[in-house]
């Protein structure tokens, strides 16, 4: 599955790292770094992470 | 169960429809909403999105895939329910009967009751409202916007960097009183007030005027009359039920649940969002309607299993909602409004970043923060250690 975080949009909210901390997560500065792609298996994790995106910021693919 | 009727097609209505897919669920699903549009996202409409265009796909939810069968019914409200009968009547006449019903009817605007001035009175609700309202912020408009809640405090933060001219008029003696407290209340108007917005406090509206060219268009409660291009009304909400009306349901302040969210004495009807008012086992047992942007998407999966009889943990959620007002962020965790009489600041300077708790007979059960965004892992963490949910009663 392919990730794409809309990063004009993305606000840093984190919300995103709670639900899926293997794919999302806050560097020093307090701004978002992700994977591009993960696991089947982490899907649940990612669709929830999309969910609770305030800016809905999260497209998945595939 | 072969047909599930969701009602209201906002952000709560969506969730359930994913959640119910998502916890198995493969009959049919029909989704009643009284809007003509595809569910969409409101926190923008008082901030980002109103100060730039305000259109659909600005704010639009992203949905999944699962829900790609769902039968849309918009534009078309529910007028009235046969609970025991299991149908919905629907603007236009037509009946719809179902097996398993999910309530997410949310919540309007408020209005004042005075009358007068309709044209230049506002609210922000709905994509339509914030369409509306967008055309009338231009710079230099006089602005007054009654409330001064989230909302309110929003709407007044945006039309100033638009370069309007903003008046808020609140009853309380200071914006974001009753969720904050007074101390960061007084910081926040502080940084409105360096931006220009002017504040009448602890003052209501007592009538409008009538629109003549030397008119004290909104009279307050002191004697102060203002002029105003655009009024902003902010004075909160009132929960969509009117359609439940003649089921016998507790329908005081939205819709009691128990605490499966399943909408008390009916095993077939659950409530999701805004207009559910639940227990949760992390505070105490006082059924309470949350209007938290995190609420519809935790209820929603709850629900959903409630709905169709699948095994789910105890349902005790931590709350957590953010404002954004010009360049600072307020996060706040758990239920601050609980723990009003014991504030105390945790860490940081209130006038620039800090970390606030709220305490409830010593102990700690809500966080808000302004700004300080590496903070936030760590509080919403001891907040989510500070309640473990009993096991469930087996039997
Ligand atoms: C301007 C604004 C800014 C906000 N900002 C924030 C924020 O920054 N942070 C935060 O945490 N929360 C914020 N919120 C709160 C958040 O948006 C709500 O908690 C959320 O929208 C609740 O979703 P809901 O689906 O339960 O209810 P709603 O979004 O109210 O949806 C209910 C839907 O049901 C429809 N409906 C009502 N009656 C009927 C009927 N009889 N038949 C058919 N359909 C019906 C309504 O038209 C509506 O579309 C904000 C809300 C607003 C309005
Ligand atoms: S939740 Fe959304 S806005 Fe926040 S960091 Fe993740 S992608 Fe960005």
């Amino acid at each position: 599955m392919k990730i794409i975080v809309d990063m004009d949009r993305c606000q840093d909210h984190g919300q995103c790292v709670f639900s899926a901390p293997d794919v999302f997560r806050l560097n020093d500065e307090g701004h978002l770094e992700y994977e591009e792609t993960a696991d089947e298996s982490l899907r649940d994790a990612v669709e929830e992470a999309a969910d609770v995106c305030p800016l809905q910021a999260i497209t998945i693919e595939g | 169960m072969r047909r599930i009727v969701v009602v209201g097609a906002s952000m709560g209505g969506l969730r359930a429809a994913e959640q119910l897919r998502a916890a198995g669920f493969t009959g049919d699903l029909t989704v009643v909403g009284d809007e003509p549009h595809r569910p969409y996202n409101r926190p923008p409409l008082s901030k980002e999105v109103l100060a730039a265009e305000v259109t659909h796909e600005a704010v639009a939810f992203r949905m999944r895939a699962s829900v790609a069968d769902v039968d849309w019914r918009l534009g078309m409200p529910v007028v009235s329910s046969d609970l025991a009968a299991r149908t919905l009547t629907l603007l236009d006449g037509s009946s719809l009967a179902y097996d398993g019903l999910v309530v997410a009817t949310g919540l309007r605007a408020r209005r004042l009751p005075q009358p007068g001035l309709e044209d230049r009175r506002h609210v922000v609700r709905t994509l339509d409202d914030a369409v509306r309202l967008r055309g009338c912020l231009v710079p230099g408009a006089r602005v007054v916007v009654i409330g001064a809640g989230f909302v309110g405090c929003e709407v007044a933060a945006t039309a100033r960097t638009l370069r309007a001219d903003v008046t808020v008029v609140c009853a309380a003696p200071e914006p974001l009183m009753s969720p904050l407290g007074p101390d960061l209340g007084a910081e926040l108007r502080r940084r409105h007030e360096a931006r220009g917005v002017r504040f009448l406090l602890g003052r209501t509206v007592t009538a409008f005027g009538d629109g003549g060219p030397a008119s004290a268009d909104v009279l307050l409660s002191d004697g102060t009359a203002l002029g105003a291009d655009v009024i902003i009304e902010a004075v909160g909400s009132t929960p969509c039920v009117s359609w439940l009306d003649g089921n016998g349901l507790d329908l005081s302040d939205g819709v009691l649940c128990d605490a499966d969210l399943r909408v008390e004495g009916r095993p077939d009807v659950v409530a999701v969002g805004d207009v559910a008012r639940f227990p949760n086992p992390r505070y105490d047992g006082v059924c309470r309607r949350v209007e938290h942007w995190s609420i519809p998407t935790d209820t929603a999966r709850k629900a959903a299993r409630t709905l169709l009889g699948v095994d789910s943990p105890p349902f005790a959620p931590l709350p957590s909602f953010w404002s954004d007002q010009y360049d600072l962020r307020i996060q706040s965790f758990g239920a601050p409004a609980l723990g009003c009489d014991d504030i105390r600041v945790l860490e940081g300077d209130p006038a620039t970043e800090c970390a606030v708790g709220y305490h409830r007979d010593g102990e700690l059960v809500g966080v808000v923060l302004l700004g300080l965004p590496g903070a936030i892992p760590r509080y919403r963490k001891q907040l989510m250690d500070a309640f473990t949910a009993p096991a469930p009663i087996s039997g």
